[in-house]
C-alpha cells in the first residue's frame, strides 16, 4: 500500500471521532445518576407496584382512559386488590400533582417528551 | 441492465425485495380492510343492551333572559377550560346563544315579527341518538357511549379531519385551530378554574353533557349554574329520557316541545319547551 | 428501469431544480402551520374545509380519469391508446399521490394518521376512501411498472397483471364515487345531499383528466421525441367533449331543481354563489368565470377543426381544467358551507401560507409525473432506436 501512513492516519481520526460517545462519557462525566424524584408523602404505594409502573404506565393509562370514555367504567381492581377510581387528573395527579418533580425527572433523564402535557393541567390553585 | 438469471432454487435479492415490499403493503392495506368488513359484520349479530339515554329540557321562555344564558354559558367555559378567542372563525364553543330563526330555520316564516326571529336560544350538542358526526367519524374518536348516550369525543385520538364537523347539522362542534391555552380564562391566582384537561391545537371538541360530573353523580355545569341566577330555576332541566319518571320525561310529556331540525332524522336529544 | 431517471437533458434538470424550490417554500410555510396550528389557513369554525380538500377532490377525478385510456385500450383492444395507457396510468399515480398530502397537509393531528389504519371504522366514508385511494395507488404502481418493464424486454406482462388491469376498470370509478359519497351522505349539507354528485364527479373527472392527459401528451410531442399519436390525442379530444358536455347537462339538471323548485335549502348556495347572499359575493367573479369557460370550451369542442389544431386545442384543454378546477373546488367544496347549518354566511378566502402549501404539494406530484415520464420517454427511444 502505497498511502499506508495517510489510510492508518484518517482511520484512527475516524475512530476517535466515531466512538466520541464512550470515550468522553468515560473521561468526563463519572457514574450517571438515577433520576430523583420526589415521592409523594400521603400514600405508601402507588396503583401498582413501583417497578411494574416505571415500565406500563403508558399502557396503564390508556387502559384507564379507554375504559372511562369509552365503555363509561369508573373502577379498577389491581393486582393487590384494591380498587381505585381510573381517573389521570383525580387519581394519578391526586398523589403525583407536580411534574416538575415527579414525572420530569425521569422523562429529562430518558431524553422523552411525550405530549401529556400539552393539554392536562396540573392541579389548580390548592 | 443486465438480466438476473435465476439458479435453481435461489430467487435473486432483487425478486425477494420486490415481493417483501408487496407483502408488507398488501398487509398494511389489507388488514383494516378485512377488519373492517369483520366489524361490520359483527355488528348486525351483536344485541345492544339498552342503556340510559340523558337529555336535556331547555326552557326557552326562561332562557331569553340574558342573566341565565350568561350563567350557562360562563359556567361551562369554567368548567372545561375552553378558550376565549378573539377571532370569531377561530372560535370554540360548546354552548352559545343563537337566534331563533338560525336555530330553528322552519319555524319561521316571512310575516314573523323580529322580536320572535331574532329572539335568542341557547343551543349545544343534541347527543342525537343517530348522530351524523358519529356516522363519518373515521377513527371512532367520537361515538355514542351505549351505556349513557352521550356522544363522546377522545381527544388522544382525533386526528383533526373536521370530517365530522361538515357533518354536523347543528353546528355544535368547535375545531382548535390555534393552541388555546393561551385563550384559557384564570383566576385572580392565574390559575385555571378547572382540572379539565384543556385540548391541543388540531382537534375537535364539543359539549359532552359534563360526563365526568355525571360520573361524580352531579349534574352538568350549565343545568347547575343556571338555577342559582335569578328567574333560572327550570330554565335547563337534565334527565334520563328512558325513565318514565325522570323530570325531562315528565316535563316531555307535560309540556309542548320541539327539536331542532327533526326532519334530518338525527334524534336530538335536546329538547325546547316553546 | 429506474436509472432512466437519471438521464436527462439540462431542461430536464432545470424543471426538477424548479419543482425542488417550490417544494422548499411550501416546506417552510407547512412548518409554519405544524406550529401556529391551522389558524394560518383562512378557514374558520363555519367554512372547516377549504384549499387543500378542494385539490383533493378534483385530483381524486384526475386519477380516475386514467379509466377512459385503459378500457379502450385493454377491454376493447383500441390499439391507438397504445403509448397513451402508460401516461394515463402514470398521472394517475401522481394524482393520487397529490390527492394523499393534501389530506395530510390538511389534517390538525397528522402524526396520527395512523389510527385511520388502528381504527378501521365500515361505517366512515372517509376511512374508505383512505382504503381505496391507498389501493388505487399501488394497482397503478404495479400496472405500470410491471406493463412498462415488459415491453421495454419486448415480451408480453407477467400473466397476474392482466386480472389487476381489469380490476383497475371499476377501482377507478370507485374512488370518485366514494369521494363523492363523502359528500352527498350528509344530512347538514343540503347542496352536496343530491344523488347526482356522484354522476357530476365522474363527468368532470372525465373532462379534466384526459385534457391534462392532451396537454401532457402535446407538451411530450413537443419537447422530446415522444408522440402518443394523433389519433390517440383526437381521441382523447372527444373523450373530453363528450364528458364536459354530459358535465354541463348534469349541472343544468342541478341549476333547474333548485331554481323551479325555488326552495330556499336548495337555492342558497346556487345564489351566494353566482349572485351573492347577505351582501357576501366573493365567488360569484369566479363562478360566472367558470360559466362563461364551461360554455364556451364546450362549444369549441365540439367544431372537428378546433380539435385538430394543437394550438387550439390546448388553450380549450387548459379552458376545461380551469373550468372543472372551479366549478368543483370553489363551487362545490366551499360552496357546501355557505350558508353555515344555522344559515350563516362566513366567506373563505385562503392565505399565502395555505397557498404556498399548495402549490408545494402540486410541485411534488408535478415532479413526481416528471421523472416518470423522463423514464418512459428515455425507454421507449431505446425501444424505438433498436
Amino acid at each position: 500500500m502505497r498511502d499506508r501512513k495517510w489510510i492508518i492516519a484518517g482511520l484512527a481520526v475516524f475512530c476517535v471521532v466515531v466512538l466520541f460517545p464512550v470515550w468522553y462519557g468515560f473521561t468526563t462525566r463519572g457514574e450517571a445518576a438515577p433520576p430523583d424524584v420526589v415521592l409523594p408523602t400521603n400514600e405508601k404505594s402507588c396503583v401498582e407496584p413501583t417497578e411494574w409502573m416505571i415500565a406500563n404506565h403508558p399502557t396503564l393509562l390508556n387502559e384507564w382512559r379507554n375504559a372511562v370514555i369509552r365503555d363509561g367504567r369508573t373502577e379498577y381492581v389491581s393486582s393487590t386488590g384494591v380498587t381505585y377510581t381510573m381517573s389521570f387528573t383525580g387519581t394519578c395527579l391526586g398523589c403525583h400533582p407536580t411534574r416538575a418533580t415527579f414525572c420530569q425527572r425521569c422523562h429529562d433523564y430518558a431524553d422523552v417528551q411525550p405530549t401529556c402535557w400539552d393539554c392536562h393541567v396540573e392541579p389548580q390553585g390548592k | 441492465m443486465s438480466n438476473h438469471k435465476e439458479s435453481d432454487g435461489n430467487t435473486s435479492r432483487r425478486r425477494f425485495l420486490k415481493e417483501a415490499g408487496a407483502a408488507v403493503v398488501g398487509l398494511s392495506w389489507g388488514l383494516p380492510v378485512l377488519s373492517a368488513g369483520c366489524r361490520a359484520a359483527a355488528q348486525e349479530s351483536s344485541a345492544k343492551v339498552p342503556g340510559k339515554q340523558w337529555a336535556m329540557v331547555v326552557d326557552m321562555e326562561k332562557c331569553r333572559r340574558e342573566g341565565v344564558r350568561q350563567a350557562a354559558i360562563e359556567a361551562c367555559d369554567r368548567a372545561h377550560n375552553i378558550p376565549h378567542i378573539p377571532d370569531s372563525d377561530d372560535e370554540v364553543k360548546w354552548v352559545w346563544t343563537t337566534e331563533f330563526q338560525h336555530a330553528f330555520p322552519e319555524d319561521v316564516h316571512e310575516r314573523t315579527p323580529a322580536a320572535q326571529r331574532e329572539a335568542p336560544v341557547l343551543v349545544m350538542c343534541n347527543h342525537c341518538t343517530d348522530p351524523a358526526c358519529v356516522k363519518v367519524c373515521p377513527t371512532k374518536a367520537t361515538w355514542k357511549r351505549e351505556s349513557d348516550g352521550i356522544v363522546m369525543i377522545d381527544m388522544h385520538r382525533c386526528i383533526g379531519c373536521r370530517y365530522c364537523m361538515a357533518a354536523c347539522p347543528y353546528g355544535a362542534r368547535s375545531f382548535n385551530w390555534r393552541d388555546p391555552r393561551p385563550y384559557v380564562e384564570t383566576d385572580a391566582n392565574g390559575d385555571y378554574y378547572s382540572d379539565y384537561p384543556t385540548r391541543a391545537r388540531g382537534v375537535v371538541e364539543k359539549c359532552d353533557f359534563c360526563a365526568e360530573r355525571l360520573r361524580d353523580g352531579q349534574l352538568p355545569a350549565c343545568v347547575e349554574a343556571v338555577a342559582k341566577v335569578a328567574g333560572g330555576a327550570g330554565a335547563l332541566t337534565f334527565g334520563d329520557v328512558t325513565d318514565a319518571d325522570s323530570a325531562v320525561s315528565r316535563l316531555l310529556r307535560e309540556r309542548e316541545t320541539i327539536v331542532r331540525r327533526p326532519e334530518l332524522g338525527t334524534g336530538p336529544n335536546v329538547y325546547y319547551i316553546v | 428501469m429506474l436509472e432512466a431517471a437519471f438521464h436527462g437533458g439540462r431542461r430536464y434538470w432545470l424543471l426538477l431544480a424548479g419543482w425542488a424550490v417550490l417544494i422548499g417554500i411550501g416546506a417552510v410555510a407547512y412548518s409554519r402551520q405544524l406550529t401556529l396550528g391551522l389558524t394560518v389557513t383562512g378557514m374558520s369554525r363555519d367554512v372547516s374545509w377549504g384549499l387543500y380538500i378542494a385539490q383533493f377532490t378534483f385530483l381524486v377525478g384526475v386519477a380516475a380519469s386514467a379509466v377512459m385510456v385503459v378500457l379502450p385500450y385493454y377491454l376493447h383492444n383500441y390499439k391507438a391508446f397504445g403509448k397513451t395507457v402508460i401516461l394515463g396510468e402514470f398521472l394517475a399515480v401522481s394524482a393520487v399521490l397529490m390527492c394523499m398530502m393534501f389530506i395530510f397537509v390538511d389534517m390538525g393531528q397528522p402524526m396520527r394518521i395512523l389510527n385511520v389504519f388502528l381504527h378501521p371504522t365500515p361505517n366512515s366514508v372517509m376511512f374508505w376512501d383512505s382504503m381505496v385511494l391507498f389501493g388505487y395507488l399501488i394497482l397503478n404502481l404495479v400496472i405500470g411498472t410491471v406493463t412498462f418493464d415488459a415491453e421495454r424486454k419486448g415480451a408480453p406482462p407477467a400473466r397476474w397483471v392482466r386480472p389487476l388491469i381489469y380490476l383497475s376498470i371499476p377501482w377507478a370509478v370507485s374512488i370518485h364515487t366514494v369521494t363523492a359519497f363523502l359528500y352527498a351522505g350528509l344530512v347538514a349539507r343540503p347542496f352536496w345531499m343530491t344523488a347526482i354528485l356522484a354522476p357530476r364527479f365522474l363527468a368532470s373527472a372525465f373532462s379534466s383528466g384526459p385534457a391534462l392527459l392532451i396537454l401532457l401528451a402535446l407538451i411530450l410531442r413537443r419537447t422530446t421525441r415522444f408522440d402518443v399519436g394523433e389519433q390517440a390525442i383526437q381521441k382523447l379530444a372527444v373523450i373530453v367533449t363528450y364528458a364536459m358536455a354530459i358535465n354541463l347537462f348534469f349541472v343544468v339538471v342541478e341549476l333547474f331543481t333548485g331554481l323551479y323548485g325555488n326552495m330556499p335549502e336548495h337555492l342558497d348556495t346556487f345564489r351566494y354563489l353566482y349572485a351573492g347572499l347577505d351582501g357576501h359575493a366573493a365567488l360569484v367573479p369566479w363562478m360566472w368565470t367558470n360559466a362563461i369557460l364551461t360554455l364556451t370550451c364546450v362549444t369549441l369542442l365540439m367544431i372537428p377543426r378546433v380539435r385538430a389544431r394543437d394550438g387550439l386545442l390546448a388553450a380549450v384543454a387548459v379552458g376545461v381544467i380551469g373550468a372543472v378546477w372551479i366549478e368543483k373546488g370553489m363551487g362545490l367544496v366551499v360552496g357546501g358551507f355557505i350558508p353555515s347549518t344555522l344559515g350563516q354566511v362566513t366567506e373563505y378566502t385562503p392565505t399565502a401560507t395555505e397557498v404556498a402549501i399548495t402549490v408545494a404539494v402540486y410541485a411534488v406530484g408535478f415532479m413526481v409525473l416528471t421523472v416518470l415520464c423522463r423514464i418512459v420517454v428515455n425507454v421507449r427511444e431505446q425501444l424505438e432506436a433498436a
